[in-house]
């Protein structure tokens, strides 16, 4: 699937996106991602597969290796390998789960992924999102399917000031224009 | 903004949730062996209250799940939010701090 998914509908309008320090933003390469669901028995062995144990707290993260596991609900996840091919991955975890009732779903070229960095991160993302971003109620490693104006959006926040939003594609332009705007009066 | 408590995520602005109807309305049985009456009032009839109201709600752009509240028509304050399948809490007070404002 990399053919599909190296199609970035973000490439244009990154091209011309101005610097802003306090707000950086890019658009993020193509990534093997996964929908699982399942129960107790298929959980443990999903995440051994994939190289990171499942979240089982709720809105929270695992990584490994460079590989996020995302708490999407008490029985979803969202499995994101950046720059992997999805085809092995996709075999080692069905092979892993083979016989346990769960769901896995490859959704590489569903959504692509925007990073946002900055000291005014959570400021520019707060104008279209109406969580409380900072640092005690949304911490490092916090993830959540929330909405930005009015598409939904996977916002996780890697790092204090780092912050990756997962979109599907065709609302990617929406969001990345809406973030430029965000970002306007900081530069 | 009004300010739902998702038993899973906490907190939420209300945009993220749809409005599910009301709660605690268990499907017959056996629906063949139910009178037209008793059919439609399961299909249709809600106590429709002017006050307290235990209703579901699905926090749809976050972790998918639906949850029981228990609401006041009135004000819209949503006194509690509990899991789906717990039984309806009792002795609900508007005044016990709770998810809305």
């Amino acid at each position: 699937m990399p053919e599909l998914a190296s199609a970035n509908p973000l490439s244009a309008l990154a091209t011309r996106s101005r610097d802003v320090a306090a707000a950086r933003l890019v658009a993020l390469g193509p990534a093997a991602r996964f929908v699982f669901r399942g129960r107790e028995a298929a959980i443990g062995a999903a995440g051994g597969a994939f190289g990171v144990p499942l979240p089982r707290e709720a809105c929270r993260r695992a990584e490994a290796n460079g590989r996020f596991a995302l708490w999407l609900g008490p029985d979803e996840w969202l499995l994101i390998a950046p720059g992997a091919d999805p085809a092995p991955i996709f075999v080692a975890i069905e092979a892993a789960t083979a016989g346990l009732p769960h769901s896995l779903v490859d959704v590489s070229a569903r959504s692509v992924g925007i990073e946002l960095a900055g000291a005014q991160a959570a400021f520019v993302l707060n104008q279209g999102n109406a969580l409380d971003l900072s640092p005690e109620a949304f911490p490092v490693g916090a993830c959540t399917r929330t909405l930005f104006h009015k598409a939904e959006i996977v916002l996780v926040r890697h790092a204090p000031d780092v912050f990756h939003i997962d979109v599907w594609r065709s609302f990617a332009p929406y969001v990345w224009e809406l973030l430029e705007e965000g970002r306007r009066e900081l530069a | 903004m009004l300010i739902i408590d998702c038993p899973w995520c906490g907190k939420r602005p209300e945009i993220e949730f749809r409005y599910g109807g009301e709660a605690h309305i268990a499907r017959p049985a056996d629906p063949s062996a139910l009178s037209d009456e008793e059919w439609a009032d399961f299909l249709y009839n809600r106590t429709n209250p002017k006050g307290l109201h235990a209703e579901r709600w699905r926090h749809i752009h976050g972790c998918g799940r639906y949850f029981n509240a228990l609401r006041d028509t009135v004000s819209d304050f949503f006194v509690t939010t509990y899991k789906a399948g717990e039984a309806r809490p009792e002795h609900p007070r508007p005044d016990v701090e709770g998810s809305g404002t």
